[in-house]
């Protein structure tokens, strides 16, 4: 249906070129009302005064940047709060991204290796990736009471003596932390190591070969071959999970029952959203940290982007490393 | 000979270490559910006296006591979350595939326009524009309605991505153009047509939605505060704030579990595909 079939195609076409307009009509009319009104509400409401003091509503008062000038002004102790809750949300991300991304990849290379053959490929698949498709508050609120004072957990450790008393996992921030990262690897690295297998697999098989036999070893093969040509999805995982990163907020919060706690450590930017718009209905300071977000998600997406695809462009445009490194 | 044997042993040693990380990363995936389950079959006396690998015998009494609990009513919520995310999965999948059909085989003005625009709105974050939508939504007093909950997922980009990209690969034109011949309406050929060949396409994105959808927890914990509105998520947070101390331990397990157990079902008997539609849609190429 390629070349011949065109023509005809687009002829015919546009008589019926209404419908065309007609069938995106509903995704259109929907987009418009419940996601382009909305978003332009929430930027227009960052400029204004608006919430509810008990059973009293302040505002709407134009305040300019008032509430962005707010958000970035130190508290009594000194402390930016978007700032400090920016920088939880960046932690906990990196804390599972790094697992995520290094044991997915690992995981890629074994499933796709013919040469290691790994059995039972179906299982291991299914099996990693079912955390992707469980209710987030859910596994949040099992990961609680698994690891409460008196959970299953304390009670293995004291009963195996690995623990002489209840370890209290909800007042470090080491732990609460490292669970929250846990959890967020668990839901995730099936999901990217999947991805990346479909994308190991696209790669031309003869390449690997090729190299093979000119007595790369698996390791360089890796680096050289398998690496560079990845890079593209492997791009598009990482700021795809970055901007699902971003967006970090089930877990945190049914985890530590919306207080981020010990001390707000392991408070979300979308947490601190979520506070001022179910707390108070404060629209200005909700709306201002909304605008922040999606600036960082914007930006954050371009940096990442940019870098890696500089990155791995250099290897692919030089296609004769590889040949000199594999003939030695 | 004795290259050969060393780089033998080496690829066994190899393959046992690989195996060895795959099951432990197995047990890690497995275990908290194992807990789970194991935990909803023990009385809270049984739960506080220790640890124990296998299943007790009160599944039922804890069932029982889940299921009629006053505070919170978890087969409402089932209801009220199974409602909502089957009129989604319904509403996405027709509504993309339909869009998706509308760009695929009409030619008209601004076409392109419309699949770069649909594209770059993919990655806009849902939460960017949660402030705007409470606010319209009360004003609109659809607060403990599910209106705002289902119908905007009749735009999807993702889904409608997705079925482009599986129009691309199944659906040749001249099907559209015989059917024209034949004196179909260009609604009748997409419903009775080409909705039934977009049946796999349909059927995985139906599912991811049905997911997502029951699993959803930030924006109708904004929006539902009636008890018989709440779906299942939200009252999970809110088992997580009650006072924890009174509760009987057994029944919060049984809560979990059930809020797990529809998608677990569905995951267990569709895995296969699942797993398929995941890089299928996703990854290009």
């Amino acid at each position: 249906m390629s070349l011949d079939n065109r023509p005809s195609g687009r002829r015919k076409s546009v008589s019926y070129a209404k419908w065309g307009y007609i069938f995106i009509l509903p995704f259109f009319l929907v987009y418009f009302i419940f996601t382009l009104i909305p978003q332009v509400l929430t930027v227009y409401n960052s400029f204004f005064t608006n919430y509810m003091d008990g059973l009293t509503h302040i505002g709407p008062d134009f305040v300019g940047l008032k509430n962005y000038v707010e958000l970035f002004t130190p508290n009594k102790q000194g402390v930016i709060l978007i700032l400090k809750y920016a920088g939880n949300t960046m932690i906990l991300w990196f804390l599972g991204a790094i697992p995520q991304f290094a044991i997915a990849l690992l995981l890629a290379v074994f499933f796709t290796s013919y040469r290691l053959n790994i059995k039972g490929q179906g299982f291991f698949k299914t099996v990693i990736y079912m955390p992707n498709l469980i209710m987030a508050s859910a596994f949040s609120m099992l990961f609680f009471t698994l690891f409460s004072k008196v959970g299953p957990v304390n009670q293995l450790l004291q009963q195996t003596g690995l623990a002489d008393k209840t370890i209290d996992f909800f007042v470090s921030k080491v732990t609460v932390r490292g669970l929250i990262a846990l959890m967020n690897f668990l839901m995730w690295f099936g999901n990217t190591t999947i991805v990346l297998m479909a994308g190991i697999m696209g790669i031309d098989q003869t390449l690997f070969e090729a190299a093979t036999i000119d007595g790369a070893n698996a390791v360089k093969v890796f680096f050289r071959v398998t690496m560079p040509l990845l890079m593209p999805i492997f791009v598009y995982c990482l700021i795809t999970a970055l901007i699902g990163g971003i967006q970090m907020f089930d877990v945190p919060q049914v985890l530590t029952n919306r207080l981020g706690m010990p001390n707000r450590t392991s408070f979300t930017l979308v947490m601190y959203l979520n506070n001022y718009l179910s707390t108070s209905k404060n629209y200005g300071m909700s709306g201002a940290i909304s605008v922040i977000i999606f600036l960082i998600t914007g930006v954050l997406g371009g940096i990442v982007y940019k870098f890696l695809s500089a990155q791995y462009k250099e290897p692919v445009e030089q296609p004769r490393r590889v040949r000199k490194g594999a003939r030695k | 000979m004795n290259e050969n044997t060393k780089s033998r042993l080496m690829m066994i040693l190899l393959r046992v270490v690989v195996y060895a990380i795959l099951i432990f990363l197995t047990v890690l995936c497995l275990f908290s559910f194992y807990m789970m389950i194991i935990n909803a079959t023990r009385s809270n006396a049984q739960l506080q006296a220790g640890f124990r690998l296998l299943p007790q015998e009160h599944f039922w009494d804890n069932l029982k006591n889940a299921w009629t609990d006053a505070s919170i009513n978890i087969p409402r919520g089932m209801l009220n979350s199974l409602f909502i995310a089957l009129t989604s999965a319904a509403l996405t999948t027709y509504f993309s595939a339909l869009t998706a059909y509308g760009v695929h085989v009409y030619s008209f003005r601004g076409k392109n326009l419309v699949f770069t625009f649909i594209m770059a709105i993919m990655m806009i974050p849902a939460q960017v524009s949660a402030v705007g939508f409470v606010q319209m939504m009360n004003k609109l007093h659809m607060t403990n309605n599910y209106i705002p909950l289902i119908v905007p997922s009749i735009a999807a980009p993702v889904v409608f991505f997705y079925m482009k990209q599986y129009m691309e690969s199944v659906l040749p034109l001249e099907i559209v153009e015989a059917a024209r011949c034949d004196g179909s309406s260009e609604f009748r050929t997409f419903n009775t047509i080409i909705l039934p060949i977009m049946k796999p396409a349909i059927a995985v994105q139906a599912i991811f939605s049905f997911v997502s959808s029951w699993n959803n927890y930030f924006i109708p914990a904004l929006l539902l505060d009636k008890a018989e509105m709440k779906t299942v998520p939200i009252m999970i947070a809110q088992l997580r704030s009650a006072d924890y101390s009174k509760f009987d331990m057994g029944k919060v397990y049984m809560f979990i579990l059930l809020a797990i157990l529809p998608v677990m079902l569905v995951y267990i008997i569709l895995s296969k595909s699942i797993i398929k539609g995941v890089t299928s849609g996703s990854v290009k190429g």
